[in-house]
């Protein structure tokens, strides 16, 4: 749907349907991966039937995210590359961060923010995927010194995740009118210009 | 049961139960002693109402050839020169060791499933277990098994409830050579003392006491005849619980809560000081007059 016929597709519905599997099942993993991780988050296994539910759905969640996760990124990397302009952007971070975004370097479909944040999400899953199948004693028996590594790795990691996650979330929260392209796929004219110049260029030429 | 005298309780922040407080209990097994008959691990099976698979000989007496979700205890036979041209015929009754300091306790997320009792015994509630094996990861002598049947984690409870109403446990009972003994730690001690200084004076003169003091010393100790050379024995030389066990059961959960809340909190704060990035009026109104 276009609210306004001279809105610009930013996504696609298939993009969007791929974020939310990703998003629902990173959001399923956190709350039953802290229920383990200390025992003041215990009371979440409640939401996952208990804890031995939590224990076995974990994993299956993580099984599920892994796919749409790396189908994700194949639909993505090419758009993330890191360019000069976006080291520039991130020197300059702090403007952005006090609001003063107008003078930032105009910036492509992603910001120098958003593609050290996605390929941050890439080596985070890099090391939880396979340290979460090491763990996963359902089903595999790896030798102990490497579950006790993997255990490290894997919680570390994921505490890392959350708050990239955390910074991912917040940051389509305060830059206004980000959110509905995650719904509905599209953004105003306005809102590309003040924060995506060059890819609003690209998509408002004639 | 017995929940008055518990010193700790797997993933749980507060004090345990723990005014009463009972006597230091230990097991010790004489290694020089056993003569290989197995009636330990067929009273276990007895005490514990367990039947393990009628399992295949691997060639050896060990059998079945490992711990279980059923088998608590179990003869090991090592076939080992510690000297050259000196073959022995070593056999040892592995299982828990009750740690003073328990790996299996440190690592579990469930609250309540594993308890220390102040006798020293660790057991573990079965009807907390998630099944997760995050016990297997934390003890250093490879202990705890993952029930086949439930999923749930298993192992040796130096017969809690035989030695709660003052009775010794089943193994101890039933050993035809005295070489598995029950009491007060410090009388097993004493026990072991005396059974070392008879043993260097038949020449095992590196006879020595198993009771490792990096897992904080156990309350299954063992006689060894070559006490310098634990390995032999299929026994670490030094256990003590993993610096990864220790990282990650430790210094990682209050740093990753503080992290994670950090961030969190800035989010907030950030949108509380700074206001939210609107799309500025000048350049909507420059795209609403584009034609």
């Amino acid at each position: 749907m276009r609210r306004d016929p001279r809105d610009l597709v930013r996504y696609s519905a298939s993009e969007r349907l791929n974020h939310w599997v990703v998003g629902i099942s990173f959001i399923l993993l956190a709350l039953s991966g802290l229920a383990l991780f200390h025992p003041a988050f215990f009371p979440l296994t409640m939401l996952f039937g208990g804890g031995t539910w939590t224990r076995i759905l974990h994993p299956i969640f993580g099984v599920i995210m892994a796919v749409f996760f790396i189908l994700m990124v194949l639909r993505f990397a090419t758009h993330n590359l890191m360019k000069s302009a976006d080291w520039e952007w991130l020197g300059r971070v702090k403007e952005m961060m006090d609001g003063n975004d107008e003078s930032m370097p105009e910036q492509g479909k992603y910001n120098g923010g958003q593609k050290l944040l996605f390929w941050l999400l890439v080596l985070s899953m890099l090391i939880l995927i396979p340290t979460g199948i090491v763990l996963w004693r359902a089903y595999f028996a790896f030798p102990v010194e490497m579950v006790r590594i993997a255990a490290v790795l894997h919680a570390a990691t994921a505490v890392v995740m959350i708050c990239v996650i955390f910074v991912h979330v917040y940051a389509a929260i305060w830059v206004k009118g980000t959110i509905r392209a995650m719904w509905y796929g599209t953004v105003t004219r306005a809102w590309a210009r003040q924060h995506h110049r060059r890819w609003y260029e690209e998509a408002t030429k004639p | 049961m017995a929940t008055l005298d518990i010193t700790a309780r797997s993933a749980t922040t507060t004090a345990s139960p723990g005014v009463r407080q009972h006597l230091e209990v230990a097991k010790l097994i004489d290694i020089s002693k056993c003569i290989g008959c197995k009636a330990c691990q067929v009273a276990c099976m007895e005490w514990n109402d367990l039947r393990d698979q009628v399992g295949h000989n691997t060639g050896t007496y060990q059998n079945p050839p490992d711990l279980d979700g059923a088998t608590w205890t179990l003869m090991r036979f090592y076939e080992v020169e510690p000297e050259q041209n000196r073959l022995e015929w070593l056999i040892r009754k592995d299982g828990c060791m009750h740690c003073a300091d328990p790996g299996c306790l440190a690592a579990c997320p469930a609250p309540g499933a594993i308890v220390q009792y102040s006798n020293g015994i660790v057991d573990f509630n079965e009807d907390h277990c998630i099944g997760c094996g995050y016990c297997i990861t934390g003890c250093p002598f490879d202990i705890p098994r993952l029930s086949k049947k439930d999923h749930k984690a298993y192992k040796c409870t130096l017969c809690s409830d035989r030695v709660s109403v003052g009775l010794e446990p089943a193994c101890v009972k039933t050993c035809p050579t005295g070489a598995i003994t029950f009491g007060s730690k410090d009388d097993m001690k004493a026990h072991a003392a005396d059974r070392i200084t008879d043993l260097n004076s038949r020449g095992y003169t590196n006879a020595a006491l198993y009771d490792p003091p990096g897992v904080g010393g156990t309350h299954v100790m063992y006689v060894l005849q070559h006490g310098d050379q634990p390995e032999i024995y299929g026994l670490p030389k030094d256990p003590a619980i993993s610096a990864m066990v220790e990282l990650w059961k430790g210094i990682a959960k209050p740093l990753g809560i503080a992290a994670m809340a950090f961030v969190g909190l800035a989010g907030l704060f950030h949108y509380v000081t700074k206001g939210p990035n609107e799309v500025s009026k000048k350049i909507e109104e420059e795209e609403e007059a584009k034609p």
